[in-house]
């Protein structure tokens, strides 16, 4: 298979450059590869590493050391030739939709950025209702300002500006553990939706196995800045090899109640999606 | 608590008024009284240039000290017989003047340089936030004298002196709200999507930080003002035949057992003005604070 994202010998520490940062690296000996179209689940603790691996993954942090390849040439070759490129390909959806939305933007600006920034462009009101649409959001949405939506509703319209430039890779951070119970299983659905319809490969950072369990194919497990398993997700979760990953099996079936939660939400994906509007408060 | 308070505390008030515009934001009283005496002080400089009792200029010996209250001159002459009042509306133009241009140059200027300090890194970061406090530390009054004697003594240099004293301290408050900001997803998410560091400064930081620099550039109207008047008094401000609050109180030191209103109503008029601009500020704050806003929702 020919990798669309390829990681090789990756590793990174905060403040590199600076005296006194050899403490450790917060990412060591990174490698992963993520297929066009495939999806990839990363989990482990808080502190484990995760976000920073998808902010190298996306541009937004250069590696220490090891190579990071996208469509089988280098990310620093592709952002030395002008970041726009890589960028409009690979984008990226954080975890707090109150904290990713300008508050003094409308959804309207919010979603014209990208394409204004990468391809140039102004889009057409038509473009940007299309793009509302795409994500189970009204037109009247466009002229709203993020205080005034609720939490369902801005992820949906940070996941439509994520989408607007068509990237080939989106990156989500921790998309739903900030919102409410009932929300993130219409989040979690659209985000499948996206990826069935569109094509597009999926990096999902999070710490609910439930979640990886049913979005992704394969799935690494980090431990303080390592890999400490990896493979199909399946197997990884069916039957973990590793003590680290066997302990967050253990503890997320203790805590069970979330994954049925979203289990039962879920219902045939595209489904639960047609309430978006409303999306919860 | 707060559920409780409105029907036990406000029985008499109509209730009507805030059912029928829930959304609509509560004018703090601070603003209001800020904004009426601010733009007393606005209109009276404006009036000047219309209208004056007298010609601020005239001299006229034989009116020289009258008491207040003298058909004519209500407020009194000073010793060469200008009218005091006149002078007041008069000096009212150099005050505002003053201040508000030295302000808004060492705003604009201050912000910029908080911005660029905010956004740096590392070291580079340390430096310029070290040097702005070492800016903020120095007494203004020191700065301001010694590039005010440097000058030709006037309204010139009365500005360019509020412009240096100031420049720190507007950089001192745009740094820590900006580094909050710049800490936000939606900064990353900018970057994310190509934006770069100036257009995310300008379009992201600024926006956000807004509130407090309106509430900012009003505390510093009325220091300017202090300012202006204070260094009129020591006499490298305006100089005659500009008319200042500041040099009226200078010329009136001498006569202040003959004539203490000459000295009692440009006080009253720099005390007007500066309470104005900060208890306009303190409205400001009030009211554009979102915590402010979220509370007085309940």
């Amino acid at each position: 298979m020919t990798a669309l994202v390829e990681v090789r010998g990756l590793h990174f520490r905060y403040g590199s450059g600076r005296r006194g940062a050899a403490a450790g690296w917060t990412l060591a000996d990174i490698s992963l590869a993520l297929a066009a179209g495939g999806t990839l689940g990363i989990v482990g603790e808080s502190g484990s590493g995760k976000s920073t691996l998808i902010r190298l993954m996306c541009g937004l942090l250069a590696p220490d050391e090891g190579t990071l390849t996208f469509d089988g040439r280098p990310v620093a070759g592709w952002l030395a030739a002008g970041r726009r490129a890589f960028l409009a390909r690979n984008q990226i959806v954080f975890q707090n939709p109150r904290r990713s939305l300008d508050p003094r933007m409308t959804v309207a600006r919010a979603l014209a950025e990208p394409v204004r920034a990468l391809e140039g462009r102004e889009p057409g009101a038509d473009e940007l209702v299309a793009g509302l649409l795409r994500v189970g959001l009204q037109a009247e949405v466009l002229g709203r300002y993020p205080h005034q939506l609720s939490g369902g509703q801005l992820q949906r319209v940070a996941i439509a500006r994520a989408r607007s430039v068509r990237p080939a890779v989106l990156y989500a951070d921790e998309p739903t553990s900030a919102l409410d119970v009932s929300v993130q299983a219409q989040v979690l659905n659209l985000l499948m939706d996206l990826r069935e319809a569109l094509g597009l490969a999926l990096v999902m950072v999070t710490h609910n196995l439930a979640v990886v369990a049913r979005l992704t194919e394969n799935v690494i497990v980090l431990n303080r800045g390592r890999i400490v398993e990896a493979g199909p997700t399946h197997e990884v979760l069916g039957s973990p090899a590793d003590p680290y990953t066997a302990a967050l099996v253990g503890a997320a079936a203790d805590v069970s109640l979330a994954g049925a939660g979203w289990g039962a939400g879920g219902g045939g994906h595209g489904g639960g999606d047609g309430g978006a509007g409303g999306g919860g408060r | 608590m707060a559920e409780a308070l409105p029907p036990s505390t406000a029985p008499g008030a109509a209730p009507g008024a805030a059912a029928a515009a829930p959304a609509r934001r509560h004018l703090p009283p601070s603003l209001v009284i800020g904004a009426v005496l601010v733009a007393l002080v606005v209109g009276v400089a404006l009036l000047s240039y219309v209208w004056t009792p007298h010609d601020p200029a005239r001299i006229n010996v034989r009116a020289r000290l009258a008491p207040v209250g003298t058909p004519g001159y209500i407020l009194g002459t000073d010793r060469v017989g200008r009218d005091m009042l006149t002078q007041i509306i008069v000096g009212a133009r150099t005050s505002l003047y003053v201040s508000i241009v030295a302000t808004l140059v060492a705003l604009v200027l201050g912000t910029a340089l908080g911005l660029a300090t905010a956004a740096s890194e590392g070291a580079r970061q340390s430096v310029m936030a070290r040097a702005i406090d070492v800016g903020v530390a120095i007494p203004g009054i020191l700065i301001a004298l010694v590039l005010a004697t440097a000058l030709e003594p006037g309204n010139t240099a009365s500005i360019i002196a509020i412009i240096f004293w100031f420049i720190p301290i507007a950089a001192r408050v745009t740094i820590g709200p900006a580094r909050q900001i710049l800490a936000l997803d939606y900064v990353e998410a900018a970057y994310a999507y190509g934006r770069s560091r100036a257009y995310i400064l300008w379009r992201h930081v600024l926006p956000n930080i807004s509130p407090i620099l309106i509430v900012q550039a009003s505390i510093m109207f009325a220091a300017g003002i202090l300012v202006e008047a204070s260094l009129s008094f020591l006499g490298i401000g305006a100089q005659p035949p500009v008319a200042s609050w500041g040099r009226l109180l200078k010329e009136a030191q001498p006569m202040i057992d003959v004539a203490p209103g000459l000295m009692v109503f440009p006080g009253l008029a720099i005390m007007v003005a500066v309470l104005g601009f900060n208890i306009l500020g303190d409205g400001l704050r009030a009211w554009l604070d979102p915590r402010q806003i979220t509370q007085a929702g309940h």
